[in-house]
């Protein structure tokens, strides 16, 4: 991160994000249609299980191929284990421990060991979602274009369905305790992207929406959101094509646009537990998306206890998908946000090209422009002071960076 | 897919990296040649490193062998290092994961909840090329066999 200070006004701020997935489309590039669900499965390994729903809808859409009934649940479901532990993991080992004074996890547990103790246990229904569904938690290797390899009988959802009981109250208190923590007031102007799926919270399918009032499909995803080199970095930043709102083209995606484009269709213990943490229809503080994840974390699992009571087996785990020459486009809610596949298909199914756009690419400019905002009320402060600061406020916004502790290489060009 | 959770193995490897961050595959790298090889009541897995997941692998195991990538500076491409943490007090000496939230995390981690198995060895390579890509360099590709044997003898020791 750079920061040039001149005459005491921040007249920069950059941000150099690492961006995998550049690498992923070219290694895609001349492979089986079938293989993108394994591949980009390895490029993040908290959320794997977005990286392989996108592509599998992506490659679903191109050949014509739909989901629906149980494997479409079970999709959904698998999806909800990737929220409750990547949240999770997010709440406890990195956020909390920013709100509470403490350099890291490590530490926070030698003095809250019940704390941290409740935050594994999450994590750990997640997990067992991954495992069930998934084949393992990390690079799941049951999930294929179309479904799954095995679909598993209502039986072996019994278990499952007994932990996730025994997590809710878990999860339910973990909202209360983070409504707890202190929050800087500090508001985030930019336009709000999100999915949305009629009648219920989207996770891992939906239309595009903004609070702008842009609603497009996943094939129009890269008519409204255009990526561009800038000079500081390798990774390429998002905008909103045409002005944007009031001429800013910045937007965010992840829990505060979910949440405020979509805190009507929560599941009934999910929106009683955001109610009652203060949050209102709209959260735009990006300190308090730490209650958002909180919340979502509960709305995951009714949704995943609802999904598991109304199962049936399917008849068969996955749906033909015949390749054909199309292209296809997929979107999800990837526990950061909007993730965008696109894969062009030759006729024998070989890939031609791929086009995958994460959320913290999209997040990039809008975080920027926040820590422009936050930097200049804090200048007084020393360097270390500062890129401490900033830790926690890029933290906010849970990109990919920030499963390291302390990530941040700070350069303040004071002038 | 669902069986019953099988009891805990006398001692688990785990191999942790990423096949497409070239050199920081070397402990998935090490972990499928062990498959082959693997004594009785051993069990091998695969990791990114993240510490939950980390104490999930090794928690209430007698015997656990992480075999990883580590950065150095300055590096000596496929130097290999061993270290025993058997002592509540023993930190990693420095050494440097390849990942963001790495193994010393893990380890305070499942200290402080009283989660660390009986014993553990770390097995580390330094790494050259931690770059997007798959293949290992060739300075690390020739200490695999020998890392391996290096994981086996403390399996049979």
């Amino acid at each position: 991160m750079y920061v040039l200070v001149s005459d005491g006004r921040v007249a920069e701020v950059q941000l150099n994000i690492y961006e995998p997935p550049r690498f992923f489309e070219a290694f895609l590039r001349g492979r089986a249609f079938t293989e993108p669900p394994d591949i980009t499965a390895r490029i993040c390994g908290i959320c794997p299980v977005a990286y392989q729903t996108s592509a599998c809808q992506a490659v679903e859409d191109a050949c014509g191929a739909e989901l629906d009934g149980p494997l479409a649940d079970l999709r959904r479901l698998l999806y909800c284990g990737e929220w409750i532990g990547s949240h999770a993991l997010h709440i406890y080992m990195l956020h909390a421990p920013d709100f509470l004074g403490y350099p890291g996890a490590v530490e926070m547990a030698a003095e809250h060991r019940d704390v941290v103790e409740r935050g594994l246990a999450l994590r750990g229904a997640g997990n067992a979602i991954m495992e069930l569904l998934g084949g393992r938690s990390i690079h799941p290797v049951n999930v294929r274009v179309g479904g799954f390899y095995r679909a598993p009988s209502p039986a072996e959802l019994a278990p499952l369905a007994q932990q996730l009981r025994d997590a809710l109250p878990l999860a339910l208190d973990t909202v209360r305790w983070v409504a707890g923590f202190d929050f800087p007031d500090f508001t985030c102007p930019h336009e709000l992207l999100a999915l949305a799926d009629p009648g219920r919270y989207p996770i891992e399918r939906g239309t595009l929406a903004t609070s702008g009032g842009r609603a497009f499909t996943a094939a129009e995803f890269e008519q409204h959101v255009a990526e561009e080199q800038v000079p500081h970095s390798t990774a390429l930043h998002a905008r909103l094509t045409g002005n944007g709102l009031d001429g800013n083209d910045r937007y965010l995606t992840g829990p505060l646009a979910r949440y405020t484009l979509n805190s009507g269709s929560l599941p009934p213990l999910a929106a009683q537990a955001a109610a009652e943490a203060g949050l209102g229809p709209d959260c735009r503080n990006p300190f308090r998306s730490v209650v958002v994840r909180a919340v979502e974390i509960v709305c995951a699992i009714e949704e995943a206890l609802r999904l598991i009571e109304g199962y049936r087996r399917p008849a068969r785990p996955a749906v033909a998908v015949t390749a054909r020459e199309a292209t296809g486009h997929g979107v999800s809610e990837a526990p950061r946000g909007v993730l965008y596949h696109r894969y062009e298909l030759a006729a024998d199914g070989t890939i031609r090209s791929a086009r995958i756009v994460p959320p913290t690419s999209q997040n990039q400019r809008a975080i920027e422009d926040d820590l422009h905002h936050f930097v200049a009320d804090r200048l007084d402060f020393d360097d270390e002071q500062l890129t401490h600061a900033c830790e926690q406020a890029i933290r906010n916004y849970d990109p990919c960076i920030s499963c390291a502790t302390h990530f941040l290489d700070l350069r303040i060009d004071r002038r | 897919m669902t069986a019953p959770s099988p009891p805990r193995p006398r001692a688990v490897v785990i191999g942790v990296g990423n096949e497409f961050r070239r050199d920081d595959g070397a402990g998935l790298t090490v972990v499928a040649l062990l498959a082959r090889q693997l004594p009785a009541g051993v069990s091998l897995t695969v990791n990114d490193g993240e510490p939950t997941r980390m104490i999930e692998a090794w928690a209430g195991t007698p015997l656990a062998i992480v075999v990883d990538a580590v950065r150095a500076e300055p590096a000596v491409l496929g130097r290999l290092h061993r270290l025993v943490l058997d002592q509540p007090a023993m930190g990693l000496g420095g050494m440097v994961s390849s990942h963001g939230l790495g193994l010393d995390d893990a380890v305070g981690l499942g200290r402080a909840l009283g989660r660390m198995p009986g014993r553990l060895i770390v097995h580390a390579v330094e790494a050259g090329d931690l770059s997007q890509g798959t293949g290992l360099t060739p300075a690390v590709a020739a200490v695999i066999d020998t890392l391996a044997a290096a994981v086996l003898h403390d399996l049979r020791s």
